[in-house]
Order: structure tokens, then C-alpha cells, then sequence
């Protein structure tokens, strides 16, 4: 399978993204100005600043040519992946509930965190089993998930959270501890957290790669 | 006000006899526009004129080095056709007038050094001095300093991955923030920055040009900061990490489809630095359009243009034929630029404005004629610097540690460093805390090895303080032993050589000591010299700072999954104290918190034995043998200690009968400092086999998990503290200083 890992002005973890992708399938980078795909199976919309955050975090990245072409994979069906500021601009382009607010403490805050998988039989964590803890390290100054009530009882009541910060985890102050929620159909999932940096036992935990390797277990269910 | 205070060349920095040299140079007055490009070329800041004859004692050959001092960034090889290329460099003054822009400018400066020579920058380290954090202007300064590097850092996509950050009187007024970064190349794509080929188009690209840090070399880099320098504000320039990751990427675009012949980027003294040092380094000369310059404002005059300070600026030559390829690839990356001018083979920097000449001068006397001034060192006759206030009113070790733990020198950094992403780019193998150098890995090689390179910064004002020449060797020392601690053996230095006004005797004394000392040192570890950066003039009312040499040293450990730690790890592994180690108090963190006044001097070194003691301890790292190994710093072989148990989480129990615990010789043992000692923990028949390369005591076991240290006295009797109290003070020093 092939992931198309987006680049944005701005964008820093486009290639720690391709190279986690790299461990479970093939992965392109893809132009921010082009609005061909190329047939990837599935969207990486990766971490870092996209046009410097200016305005508001994600808000410049959703109307980059490639987007309408996500978004488009996204209503078919396609599965996309939001990272960090990935997660920011899927949610700024309407394809993930909720928004992103300003850490509790308002500082940028680098730390490896615990979560805990609330579903695994999902596109994104069925490499994981239910109730699991991956150690993947969170690295943000914007990142308390945020949802107005009737929204945020919609989304757990549909088990949109795939991933809760553990206990004591919670530093950015996300609403009912979220640090990963999913659309409705369950194609598109957006979470804070750095995956791509938990892929090697050299550099840290090998956890993230659960979450990639579970959209190739998807893909190659599905298109095989 | 007299007349001759109102002279132009003496309100811009320059002497009547530098001036007169630039009328015999020119062989007429200067105009305005060359009047100020001749004050910035010849400040102290680009010309190095107090301190260019002392360099010239550093080694700058060794085995790794591709290439020294004089480009924008030195290189050293790490094998593999790989080369590492990296600088530290300093930005005191603006830091000191506004913290966030002038830190964040820090890192976008000298990442752009890091690129300008072909190397696509793989981490950031920091070197921070504040007053004591009692001050709220220190507690200000600090928190916004952070705040800038993280800002830069972080929005570029560059880790920072390590630093140090010290908090003594002298900073109070004059703040130290030095940044460090590393880049990665191939060999054959280091890139210098001579101009060549006569007939070759100057492009200018990056952000516009504006009013912002003019003559910020010459203002802030090169004289005392006093009274009034809040007037000093928009010679600070400010920082826009969106458009110098756009620059960044671009520049590295444009070196790997071979479009440049030489690239520079623009730093201090801006478009007159950058384009003077390319025409010199080439032997050729340049035209300069100012009127096709970007401007960000309308109405600026040449001058004004030529040295503005505006970031996120580059400078290349580029044949003809490939301009437009240039300007397309500058378009991709939203990126401005323009043909500004072009090589001549005149050997004069011109500069030009709507067709007319309004400036012309020959590239030698910009760049070589500056007169380089001889020191008048002078070994003060009385101490310079007042002893420290006492904070800590008590003899009893059992109380000492804890405080010492929480005082802010030694306190957890974690909440400075928590603000820094130390994980993109995926090649962070030792976090901060990890271990005593950052280690980051390295492409696999061919036959499926995992080597790493590692990095430390090091420096200590007081110990400088207290003997400039024997401070500076201990600074290159521990920078060693942070590598060795690793597994790495050193391969180039950088250095950046903080000090007071060398005009004066005492400060010319310090800083001809101190690089003296810097000089032995490396030649002793052959460890060769790759660039530097010197910040002079570090001094306000109150007086000088502390001097303050900061070393940065980059090594290579052959497989990165041995990479040392600095952690006790398994219960029942032997501790060891190793090394030369010769604890003293004076000078020392115990002796600070107690209010004692710096000695004068510092004892001897024994710098073979040192090494020795180094190399032993990186071999024995490399086989995977210890499970890990601290070096003795700041608060001796208690601090130490007490670091192995917090950063593995395990207590330790250790015998110091013998080691001299009785009355004051336990505290000299305990919280003595110096060079050489290390705390390793590994499998007895390890440490007793390294008992005979180098010096090693026993001393104990690791203990538990979250248990406590422990340590038997001379007398039978006991100090135990449980880890989760010296848990608590370490955690509280910095956290409840960035929070009030």
C-alpha cells in the first residue's frame, strides 16, 4: 500500500511521517499546490507549523489546493490520518469534530505521555487492543481538544475517542481527556500525540507504529 | 554636548585614529554610506580587533576537520561521506534589551550559518546566564529567552536537544544567550561562500529589508550597556521562523540541484558583512543596486539598506545561465528574490542607487585593514567580583544536599526544557537528562551499523572566575567527559568566549588566560578548533560578567544502541567513583551558597591523567560493559550521585569509610568539585577490570527501585535521604521561578 504524506509551508514532520509509513508500505510526499493524489491508499496530514500557524493553528493549510483533493478522498471513504497540526487543519476543514485550544499552561510542552486505546476495532488502532496503554511522546502549544457539550456527548457517544491520555497524562487540558478522536463514519482520525516518533526502538517506544500499521491492516483488507 | 562628541565617526563606534585610517584607505573622507559600512566592518563584532592575534594560539587541524575557521559554520567528518558542520554564536546584547526576539534571532542566525554551508541543520543546543532568579528582571529575562528559542526552534522543525543554563550575580545586567546548532551534508556539498567568476548575478532572497537592528553590530555587539537602553529597542531585530524554514528549504533545494556558486547568509552588519566577506573570500569585487532591493518600507536610504539587520535573509552568486532556474525554485518556496547586483573583477565593494555611485570602496580595507589592537592583560591586584550572598546557613550535609538539589543552578531543567521539541527529525537517541551529551543517530551505514554522533555545551563562568587558564581547561574537560560519558570520542570544538571590556587590563588578562587555557586543553585532547564566535564587552555599571568561555563539542560513537546513560539502571550493580578527581571547595556551588568569596586560583590538573581517564571510560561505554556513567560537576560527588538515582529512579547504597568523612573533610568530599571524576554503575567483574587501566574505588550498590542514598561515614554513622524528597527539591528550584 501507499500513504501520501502531505507538505505544507511550514510542515516539519512530513518526513519523520513518511519515514514511520516507510516501516508498514510505500509513502509520497505530496505538494501543498498540486491537487493530484497520485492513487494513494491513504492521507497523512503531518505535524509542524503550516504557514507558521499565523492566523490560527491549521486555519491557512485548509484552503491549500491538495485539501479540496483530501477532503474529496475523505467523503469517498479514503482513510486520513491527522498528526498535531495535521489534526488542527482536518478539524479547521471541517473533517474531525471539535477544535484545538491553547495549552492549559499556554507553553509548548515536549513530553513522552501514556495513553489508552478505547477502541481497537477501528481503522486507525486495529493493531491495538482495547484498554492498552501506548507510550507516544506530545509535542504542542495548541492542543486542548475542545467541543461544546452536545457535540462532545455526540462524539463519545458514537466512540469517536479512540485514544484518552492515561491518568496524570493530561497536561494540555483536553476535555474528557481526548488525545485522539475520529469522524462519524470512522475513516478520518485526528490526535495530538507524535506516532511517527514512536516507530523505532533506537529513538524512544515502537507504540506508534501501531497506529500505521493498523491503516495498512486496514487498506490491505480492503483493497488487497 | 562639545562638537567632537557629535564627530560621525565617533558616535558610530570608531576611534579618530581608526577614521583617519579609513581617509588614508579611501584616500578622501568617507560618505555617509561608507562611513557607516566602515563602522560596522571594523566593530569589534565583525572584526574581531581585541581578540583576532589570540585565536591564532588555537589548533585548527585534526584528522576529522573538513573545514575551520573563516566559513560560516566549521565541518568534521563522521565517516560515511557524511560530514557534521556546526558553530556556536552568541546574542547577548539583544537578548539583554528584549529576551524573546533577541533569542529567537539567536537560533534563526546561526541555523542559517549551519545552512549557508550546504548543511541541512539537525539540532540546536543553548548556553544561558541569567542574575539570580530572585531578580524578576533575571525571572523575566529567563522566561522569555526560553520562550524565543522554543519558538524559533520548535515552528523551524530543528530539535533542540541539549544546553545549560547557569544563574549568578555578575548576568544580572548583561545576560549570556549562545546558541549552537549542527547541520548535516554530504562532503562533497559543503558549500563556501567566496565569490567567483566576474559576470556572476548577486541574488538577495528572503524575507524584505527593513529598518529593524540597524547597526546592531555596532551599537549592541561592540560597547558597554547602560543607563538609557531602552532607547536602544529597534536595533533589535525580529524573528519569523515561517519564512526562515521557507528560506531554509529553499537554499537547500537550490545546493542540491547545483544551482549556486557560492552562498552566504546575512547576519550582523547585514548586506555589508555578507557581500564584503564573499568579494574578499573570492578576491574580487562587487556591485550592489540598492534601489532593487525588497524593502518592507519606502523611503530607506542606501545606507540604511546596506546595513540593515533584517532576518531571514541569504545572499548567492550565481552563473547567468541559471538565474531563472534560481528565481523558480526561490517562487516555489514563496521566497523573494532578486538580482541585486553582480561579481566585477574590480576588488571594490560599489553600491548604487538609481545609476549614480554612492559608494565605493576597496573590498581589502572593509574587510583587512581594520586595525587589529594587542591586549594590555593585567592580573588584578585586588578580586573583581563580589563574593556571593550566602543562602545556605547550615554545616549539615544532610540538609545540604536537598538545598543544593533545589538551588537554581542544579534544579531539574526539565521545565526550560519541556518548552523545546527534542524529538523532530527523528534522530534523538539521549534525550535531555538521558545521559550527559545529547546523542543523535546518524544514517545506518552499509554494512547495517547504527553510528551516532553527540553533542555537549559547557562553560562556567565562576570557575573562570576564580582562574581564567585553569576554569577554561576544566570547561574543554567536561565537554570530554560529557562525550566520553556517551561512548563518543571527540572529533572538533566550537567556542564562543564571552567576556567584559578587554580595553581593560584585568578583562584583557582574563580572556588572554582563559584562551591560553583553551589552547592547551585542546591541543592535550587533540581535539582541533572548527570556528567560533567572540562576544566582548559584556559589562554594565555594576561590572564585568563572569568570564565565560563556552565550549561546544561534537563526537561520534560508532553504534548508537550503547549509546552511556546517566541513570542507575539494575539493582545489585556495583558503583564505582572513577577518574582523577581531586575535590575542592572553593569555588564551588557549596562555597556560592554559603557566601564565600571566589579563590584566587584554582588547584592543578593533571590533563593526561584526565584523558586517560576518559578514553578508558568511553572504551568500557562502547562495549556495552556500564549500565552507566556520570561525570562529577556542579555540587561534587553528592549532586552526582544523587543525579544517577533520580534519573534511573533507583537508590543506591554506598561505603565512604575511607574517603575522608570526618568534620569539614566530609563536605570537601561530598561537595568538593574539579575535574575528572566519574560515578559509573555496571557488573563488579566490568569495574574491576577498568580498576586496571585507570583510578577506581568501589564504593556500593545500586539499590532499589525508588528507594533512597544512602551512605556509611568514617564513624559507622549514616546519611540517608529517600529519593522521593531529593525527588521534590530538585523538581521545585526552576518550576516555581518560571511560574511566580
Amino acid at each position: 500500500m501507499r500513504f501520501g504524506v502531505l507538505r505544507f509551508p511550514g510542515t516539519c514532520d512530513e518526513v519523520d511521517a513518511q519515514l514511520a509509513c516507510e516501516r508498514v508500505g510505500e509513502a509520497t510526499i505530496l505538494w501543498h499546490g498540486d491537487t493530484d493524489l497520485q492513487g494513494v491508499d491513504a492521507i497523512v496530514v503531518p505535524g509542524g507549523f503550516s504557514y507558521g500557524d499565523y492566523l490560527r493553528v491549521g486555519a491557512i493549510a485548509r484552503f491549500a489546493p491538495i485539501m479540496e483533493s483530501v477532503i474529496q478522498f475523505a467523503r469517498e471513504g479514503g482513510p486520513v490520518l491527522g498528526i498535531c497540526n495535521g489534526f488542527q487543519v482536518l478539524c479547521e476543514a471541517g473533517l474531525l469534530p471539535g477544535a484545538l485550544l491553547p495549552n492549559r499552561t499556554l507553553r509548548f510542552v515536549c513530553r513522552q505521555v501514556d495513553l489508552v486505546v478505547e477502541h481497537a476495532d477501528t481503522v486507525f488502532t486495529n493493531a491495538c487492543a482495547e484498554g492498552e496503554r501506548l507510550s507516544i511522546p506530545a509535542k504542542h502549544t495548541t492542543g486542548c481538544w475542545y467541543a461544546p457539550p452536545e457535540l462532545a456527548e455526540q462524539v463519545e457517544a458514537n466512540g469517536q475517542v479512540l485514544l484518552r491520555y492515561a491518568p496524570g497524562e493530561n497536561f494540555n487540558g483536553s476535555l474528557g481527556d481526548v488525545a485522539g478522536v475520529r469522524n462519524e463514519a470512522g475513516n478520518v482520525f485526528g490526535l495530538m500525540p507524535h506516532p511517527e516518533h514512536a516507530v523505532d526502538p533506537l529513538t524512544g517506544s515502537t507504540d506508534g507504529l501501531k497506529l500505521f500499521q493498523s491503516i495498512a491492516n486496514h487498506v490491505g483488507a480492503h483493497v488487497g | 554636548m562639545s562638537a567632537e562628541a557629535l564627530a560621525p565617526h565617533r558616535a558610530l563606534g570608531l576611534t579618530d585614529a581608526e577614521y583617519e585610517l579609513i581617509v588614508e584607505k579611501l584616500g578622501r573622507e568617507p560618505n555617509a554610506v561608507e562611513l557607516s559600512m566602515f563602522s560596522l566592518m571594523w566593530s569589534e563584532h565583525c572584526a574581531y580587533k581585541h581578540s583576532k592575534k589570540l585565536l591564532g594560539q588555537l589548533p585548527t587541524e585534526g584528522p576529522y576537520l573538513l573545514m575551520g575557521p573563516g566559513e560560516n559554520a566549521g565541518a568534521v567528518d563522521v565517516g560515511d561521506g557524511l560530514a557534521i558542520a556546526f558553530k556556536v554564536e552568541s546574542h547577548n546584547h539583544p537578548s539583554a534589551v528584549e529576551p524573546f526576539q533577541g533569542a529567537a534571532t539567536g537560533v534563526g542566525g546561526i541555523l542559517r550559518d549551519v545552512f549557508a554551508v550546504g548543511a541541512r541543520p539537525i539540532a540546536v543546543l543553548d548556553s544561558l546566564r541569567f542574575g539570580e532568579l530572585d531578580s524578576a528582571r533575571s525571572r523575566y529575562l529567563l522566561e522569555h529567552a526560553v520562550g524565543g528559542i522554543g519558538h524559533y526552534g520548535n515552528s523551524i522543525g530543528v530539535p533542540t536537544i541539549g544546553g545549560e543554563l547557569y544563574f549568578e550575580g555578575p548576568y544580572e545586567q548583561n545576560c549570556l544567550v549562545n546558541a549552537m546548532a549542527l547541520g548535516i551534508a554530504q562532503h562533497e556539498r559543503l558549500t563556501r561562500s567566496a565569490a567567483t567568476g566576474p559576470g556572476n548575478a548577486l541574488i538577495l532572497f528572503g524575507a524584505l529589508t527593513g529598518r529593524d537592528g540597524i547597526g546592531g553590530a555596532s551599537v549592541l555587539a561592540s560597547a558597554e550597556l547602560g543607563e538609557g537602553d531602552a532607547d536602544k529597542r529597534p536595533t533589535v531585530q525580529i524573528g519569523d521562523p515561517f519564512a526562515e524554514k521557507k528560506l531554509m528549504e529553499c537554499s537547500l533545494e537550490l545546493l542540491d540541484r547545483e544551482l549556486l556558486v557560492s552562498l552566504q547568509d546575512l547576519g550582523a552588519a547585514g548586506l555589508t558583512s555578507s557581500s564584503s566577506e564573499m568579494a574578499s573570500k573570492g578576491g574580487l569585487g562587487l556591485d550592489i543596486h540598492v534601489d532593487r532591493v525588497p524593502l518592507r518600507e519606502p523611503g530607506m536610504e542606501p545606507f540604511e539598506i546596506m546595513v540593515s539587520e533584517s532576518q531571514e535573509r541569504m545572499l548567492c552568486v550565481v552563473e547567468p545561465a541559471r538565474v531563472d532556474e534560481v528565481l523558480a525554485v526561490c517562487a516555489k518556496w514563496e521566497t523573494t528574490a532578486t538580482v541585486i547586483g553582480e561579481v566585477t573583477d574590480s576588488g571594490r565593494l560599489r553600491v548604487l542607487s538609481g545609476g549614480d555611485v554612492v559608494g565605493d570602496m576597496p573590498v581589502e580595507a572593509l574587510v583587512d585593514d581594520c586595525p587589529l589592537y594587542d591586549l594590555a592583560p593585567e592580573k588584578p591586584s585586588a578580586p573583581i567580583y563580589p563574593a556571593p550572598r550566602r543562602t545556605l546557613d547550615t554545616d549539615d550535609p544532610a540538609a545540604i544536599l536537598p538545598a543544593m538539589l533545589g538551588s537554581w543552578n542544579l534544579a531539574d531543567r526539565r521545565p526550560v526544557f519541556e518548552q523545546y521539541d527534542c524529538l523532530v527529525q527523528s534522530r534523538t537517541v539521549r534525550r535531555p537528562d538521558d545521559a550527559d551529551a545529547a546523542v543523535l543517530l546518524l544514517p545506518p551505514t552499509a554494512d547495517g551499523a547504527h553510528p551516532a554522533i553527540a553533542v555537549s555545551i559547557d562553560g562556567s563562568g565562576r570557575r573562570v572566575a576564580c582562574d581564567p587558564y585553569r576554569g577554561t581547561v576544566e570547561a574543554v574537560l567536561e565537554c570530554a567527559a560529557n562525550l566520553a560519558c556517551v561512548g563518543a570520542e571527540p572529533l572538533g570544538l566550537t567556542n564562543c568566549l564571552n567576556f567584559g571590556n578587554p580595553e581593560k587590563p584585568h578583562i584583557a588578562w582574563q580572556l588572554s588566560e582563559s584562551v591560553r587555557g583553551m589552547a592547551d586543553a585542546c591541543r592535550a585532547l587533540d581535539v582541533p578548533v572548527v570556528g567560533g564566535n567572540v562576544s566582548l564587552y559584556n559589562e554594565g555599571p555594576d561590572g564585568p560578567i563572569y568570564p565565560t568561555p563556552v565550549v561546544g563539542m561534537v563526537g561520534r560513537l560508532p553504534d548508537a544502541a550503547r549509546a552511556g546513560r546517566l541513570g542507575f539502571a539494575i539493582e545489585g550493580d556495583a558503583i564505582a567513583f572513577a577518574g582523577p578527581f581531586t575535590p575542592s571547595l572553593p569555588g564551588s556551588e557549596l562555597a556560592k551558597l554559603r557566601g564565600e568569596a571566589l579563590p584566587d586560583g584554582l588547584p592543578e590538573i593533571d590533563v593526561a591523567a584526565v584523558r586517560k581517564a576518559q578514553e578508558a571510560i568511553r572504551d568500557a561505554v562502547r562495549r556495552g560493559e556500564l549500565r552507566s556513567a556520570h561525570d562529577v560537576a556542579e555540587g561534587g560527588l553528592a549532586a552526582a550521585l544523587a543525579e544517577c538515582c533520580l534519573g534511573g529512579g533507583h537508590g543506591a547504597t554506598l561505603d565512604f569509610r575511607g574517603a575522608g568523612t570526618e568534620g569539614e573533610r566530609l563536605l570537601e568530599t561530598l561537595f568538593g568539585e574539579g575535574p575528572g571524576g566519574f560515578v559509573l554503575s555496571g557488573p563488579r567483574p566490568v569495574l574491576a577490570a577498568l580498576a586496571r587501566e585507570i583510578q577506581l574505588t568501589f564504593v556500593g550498590e545500586v539499590g532499589p527501585a525508588d528507594d533512597a542514598l544512602t551512605l556509611t561515614l568514617d564513624d559507622g554513622a549514616q546519611l540517608s535521604w529517600p529519593l522521593a524528597d531529593l525527588r521534590a527539591a530538585r523538581a521545585r528550584g526552576l518550576a516555581d521561578a518560571l511560574d511566580s
